[in-house]
């Protein structure tokens, strides 16, 4: 079973996807537990993937190699790392809470709800564990296409300028990358990813595949200026849309520049350091201001996510300001690290507080913070948790995003005490909003008529809350098992980020 | 005699046009004696006539080499084969398409598939043409019949005057087409399309220059490239439904073949020189094709600027002059016409008696009504936007890539930015249908099995060559050196 469990990954969740489909709305009951079955198949799947995975070598691993066109020489070739290991397992963990959690909620047409979410699954798993760059943007490109339509049919009023935009920028950003990588096609005759790490490529080159990258990575993550599409898709798309963005596909991004940027064109990541760092710096702070000031709990939380994102790209980008203020890579790894766990602990965290909002909204059919307040009063159990998030939000020791959020400013310090200094920044303005906002949705009197009949949460919420705060608080708590898993391929990267490819 | 027997030997491969002929005789005949009494004979008579056809096309023009014939006027390769057999398929499918609406608007008569007939009997001359006189032949065969198709609706007045507008146009293209030829008669001394490659071996000759602008003129011309596109709008537009399938589909492999056998076999000795007129011409197709598509309100216009957008793509195949870009052009335009027999089949299938489902807002909730006909579109529209795992896609690549051997950098900029343009006006269409609520007075769409049925499979053809790509893709290699 190890020679295809990628593949059993990939396309069990979209063959049990076309089935709820062909089921149709009439069957809605087989379809949904059907679904439910297929992604606890996926997620048991993922045992003997962690149980198997050897951490002593940065070598991918559970490879599977058939041909594909062998005229492009392009492979339909599969393998994980350290690196993308973790977030196979996140993405077919994070896809069970999304199709629980719709599944009273869900009235239109939900035989497809599911079908669109299962298939996601799949092509997401693709995209982290293609070892080809053309099977990489084949499910990097498909995944848009359900995350259209489930922006689209189930999402808010303004749900159709949401999904256009979200769309449009985002393949924006990707055909650029997809220019780049068959520059590099036609350069080095194979379209492996191996091969494209390999290619020495000048300075002028590498600047426009960087620019390239960064264009398809940037929107993704998204950085700042480029995110202004995230906050519209967050509000407008169902809670189920809303996790998956923020849990998954926001990280692709952020795996983009570790898997493509920093190893294939580290000269000019060296070169242009500054300009991602300071994006970042700027997502980390500016965007942390702009979420102060939203009035909707989504929207808050979509900023929030952005300013996140922000120490995911300033970790993976600190390597050449260490090496350029302490002459070696000591310490750039725990950028990386840090850079690593910050997505992990994101992706729950974020899909947790997204599934919070999804349990108010169930209740009270609005996002605005003004409509709640005193929501602990008649929900004590829910409020519980949606502190726990808040404050893992925030950062709190003991929880999982203390540990990102402090590998990424420790490795800062060695590399300029005013990237650190800004970079802090995070602990007050994330605890800032953050506190703010379960402030007044939680705490205080009951604010309404409304409030005062809400009904704390029933099995199937608690269910998902609970155990993602296990993973919150789990990770929090022993992180050194994924920092193990990481170890051999972030050392890996950070000799081929250090590295130059420039040919002389 | 073993002499004729020889001969008949040798012009087998030459079978697709022979019999093609005789076929265009025969249903004609039929249609008189039979046909009028018994209207929709002559269609399935049509078919079948296409289904033998590919099938000897298949025993007899499947040639492993390049076979010339008939003094070298005429050429049969690989290349002429592929395209000879996508050309039946692509009309027989057209037609069957078609049928319901012919007969919905009272204009199934046979000469409507004489005319198709003659027509694809064009697209074959231009397909195996190796002499400027066939090419020419070719050219005149297949445009007369297309305008007496657009104008087959006697009672509808826009079809008329696209009818005229088309004929005008086409005149004047086939007027600057004739000029050129004349000069590089007059240049080389040969109309042989070989002879003139051998003759015709430096650049920037002005003498070639001004002969060779007028070809590229009438080339861009039928392929419908800016700025001589004015005439595909309108005859999209304003020709019945089931000839805007019928031309936005089959033709375009006979004009992909003029310009292959024209420019990149007879005047490969100036490909500097063309390649430098085509270049400007193709970024202006991409960008005005896809920019005005997106002010378009009317379905038809919409996918003619579309179909104006792909050219552009096709074109740039061109541009990059090499085997690879050809290659490439040729993939694109088979998927061009696979698609677009696709999205004209919706529209003709949403369209019924006395109901043209011509503007877009006749698609706002198709699901609802049709959730078969709207997946279809969708896929198609999809695929049209070279999004993976649609096989639009491998098409989109496949210019990239023989653009990034060239080294053509801002073309390939402007290709992926136009694209992203395009997908604006196609992820338009899966919103009317998906996201919006359909009001009340629209008719039912069809619903003949059929017809349904091959509608699934073009759309299902779509998605499965989308997700293996390679059988096509190394056939449209192999054909091309």
């Amino acid at each position: 079973m190890h020679d295809h469990l990628l593949s059993l990954l990939i396309w069990l969740p979209i063959a049990a996807g076309i089935v709820v489909l062909l089921l149709g709305e009439r069957n809605i009951v087989a379809g949904r537990w059907l679904s439910l079955v297929a992604s606890l198949v996926a997620l048991a799947l993922c045992v003997p993937l962690v149980r198997d995975f050897n951490t002593h070598t940065a070598a991918f691993q559970f490879v599977e190699k058939a041909a594909w066109i062998p005229r492009f020489h392009a492979y339909y070739a599969l393998g994980v790392d350290g690196i993308s290991m973790p977030l196979v397992v996140l993405t077919a963990l994070m896809t069970i809470p999304v199709l629980i959690a719709g599944w009273q909620v869900i009235t239109k047409r939900p035989a497809q709800y599911y079908a669109a979410f299962l298939i996601m699954e799949g092509l997401m798993i693709g995209v982290f564990s293609a070892t080809d760059a053309l099977l990489f943007y084949f499910f990097w490109e498909a995944m848009l296409i359900p995350m259209f339509l489930i922006i689209g049919i189930w999402g808010g009023p303004r749900r159709v300028y949401a999904t256009i935009k979200f769309f449009l920028y985002t393949f924006l950003g990707s055909v650029f990358m997809l220019a780049a990588l068959i520059y590099m096609y036609v350069k080095a005759g194979s379209y492996s990813i191996a091969a494209f790490q390999a290619l020495p490529l000048t300075l002028t080159e590498q600047r426009w595949i960087f620019a390239a990258f960064l264009l398809a990575f940037a929107v993704k993550v998204p950085m700042w200026p480029v995110h202004t599409w995230l906050p519209d898709a967050h509000v407008e798309a169902p809670t189920g849309g809303s996790v998956i963005l923020a849990a998954i596909m926001l990280k692709m991004g952020g795996y983009g520049f570790l898997r493509f940027s920093l190893p294939i064109v580290p000269d000019a990541c060296r070169e242009l350091d500054t300009l991602v760092i300071t994006l970042s710096l700027i997502a980390v702070i500016y965007i942390g201001f702009v979420a102060l000031v939203q009035q909707d709990m989504k929207k808050l939380i979509a900023y929030s996510s952005i300013a996140h994102m922000g120490f995911v790209t300033l970790g993976a980008f600190l390597v050449y300001a260490i090496v350029r203020s302490t002459g070696a890579t000591q310490g750039a790894a725990m950028g990386m690290d840090g850079a690593m766990v910050q997505m992990i602990s994101h992706g729950l965290i974020s899909g947790a507080l997204f599934l919070c909002v999804g349990v108010l909204y169930d209740r009270m059919h609005t996002r605005q913070i003004a409509d709640y307040g005193g929501v602990i009063n008649t929900m004590p159990v829910f409020a519980g948790f949606m502190v726990l998030f808040a404050l893992a939000n925030t950062g709190l020791p003991g929880t999982s995003g203390f540990v990102g959020e402090f590998l990424v400013i420790l490795a800062s310090f060695k590399a300029s005490f005013w990237y650190s200094a800004l970079a802090a920044v995070t602990l007050i303005l994330g605890a800032g909003y953050t506190l703010w906002l379960v402030k007044r949705v939680v705490f205080g009197p009951v604010a309404n008529d409304h409030v005062a009949k809400l009904s704390d949460v029933n099995g199937r919420e608690f269910l998902i809350l609970g155990v993602l705060a296990l993973a919150v608080l789990a990770l929090g708590v022993w992180p050194e098992p994924l920092l193990k898993i990481m170890e051999p391929s972030i050392q890996h990267l950070v000799s081929q980020a250090a590295a130059t490819k420039i040919p002389v | 005699m073993p002499d004729t027997m020889m001969n008949l030997h040798s012009i087998a491969a030459a079978v697709p046009e022979i019999y093609l002929t005789a076929a265009i005789c025969i249903v004609l005949l039929f249609e008189a004696f039979v046909g009028a009494k018994r209207p929709g004979a002559t269609g399935t008579l049509t078919l079948l006539v296409l289904v033998v056809g590919a099938a000897l096309t298949v025993a007899y023009a499947d040639v492993a080499h390049r076979v010339v014939l008939f003094d070298g006027t005429y050429v049969a390769d690989p290349l002429a084969y592929v395209l000879k057999l996508a050309g039946f398929l692509a009309v027989a499918v057209a037609l069957l398409y078609s049928r319901a609406y012919l007969q919905n608007r009272d204009i199934l008569k046979g000469e409507y598939y004489v005319l198709s007939l003659s027509a694809l009997l064009g697209i074959f001359v231009l397909i195996s043409a190796n002499s400027l006189l066939t090419v020419y032949l070719g050219v005149e065969l297949l445009a007369l019949s297309v305008y007496a198709m657009v104008a087959f609706d006697r009672e509808s007045g826009v079809a008329a005057e696209a009818a005229m507008k088309y004929f005008v146009l086409g005149a004047i293209a086939s007027g600057m087409l004739l000029y050129g030829m004349s000069i590089v008669y007059g240049l080389t001394g040969t109309l042989n399309l070989d002879g003139i490659a051998v003759a015709l071996s430096a650049p920037h000759n002005l003498g070639v220059i001004l002969g060779l602008t007028f070809i590229v003129v009438a080339v861009a011309f039928k392929l419908g490239a800016v700025p001589f596109h004015m005439w595909l709008p309108d005859v999209y537009d304003g020709a019945p439904t089931s000839v805007t399938l019928f031309i936005g589909t089959a033709p375009k492999l006979g004009y992909f073949a003029l310009a292959l056998r024209l420019l990149a076999h007879g005047l490969a000795g100036v490909t500097v020189d063309w390649t430098a007129m085509l270049a400007p011409l193709a970024v202006l197709t991409l960008v005005v094709g896809n920019v005005v598509a997106i002010a378009q309100t009317n379905i038809k216009r919409m996918l003619a600027y579309s179909t104006i957008s792909h050219v552009g793509f096709i074109l740039l195949g061109f541009v990059a002059g090499t085997v690879n870009g050809y290659g490439a052009a040729l993939y694109y335009t088979l998927v061009y016409v696979l698609m677009a027999l696709g999205f004209f089949g919706v529209v003709i299938l949403a369209s019924r008696k006395g109901f043209e489902a011509d503007k877009l807002e006749h698609y706002k909730g198709l699901y609802r009504r049709d959730p078969l006909l709207a997946l279809a579109m969708a896929m198609l529209m999809f695929s049209t936007a070279g999004v993976p795992p649609f096989v639009g896609f491998w098409a989109k690549l496949r210019i990239i890539q023989a653009l990034w051997e060239t080294q053509h950098l801002w073309l390939v900029v402007t290709a992926v930015v136009m694209s992203v343009v395009g997908a604006f006006y196609y992820l338009r269409v899966v919103k009317l249908m998906y996201f919006d609520e359909a009001p009340e007075s629209l008719p039912d769409t069809v619903r003949s099995f059929g017809v349904r049925f091959a509608l699934g499979v073009n759309a299902a053809a779509v998605l499965v060559l989308g997700i293996l790509p390679a059988p096509l893709l190394d056939l449209c290699a192999r054909v091309i050196h």
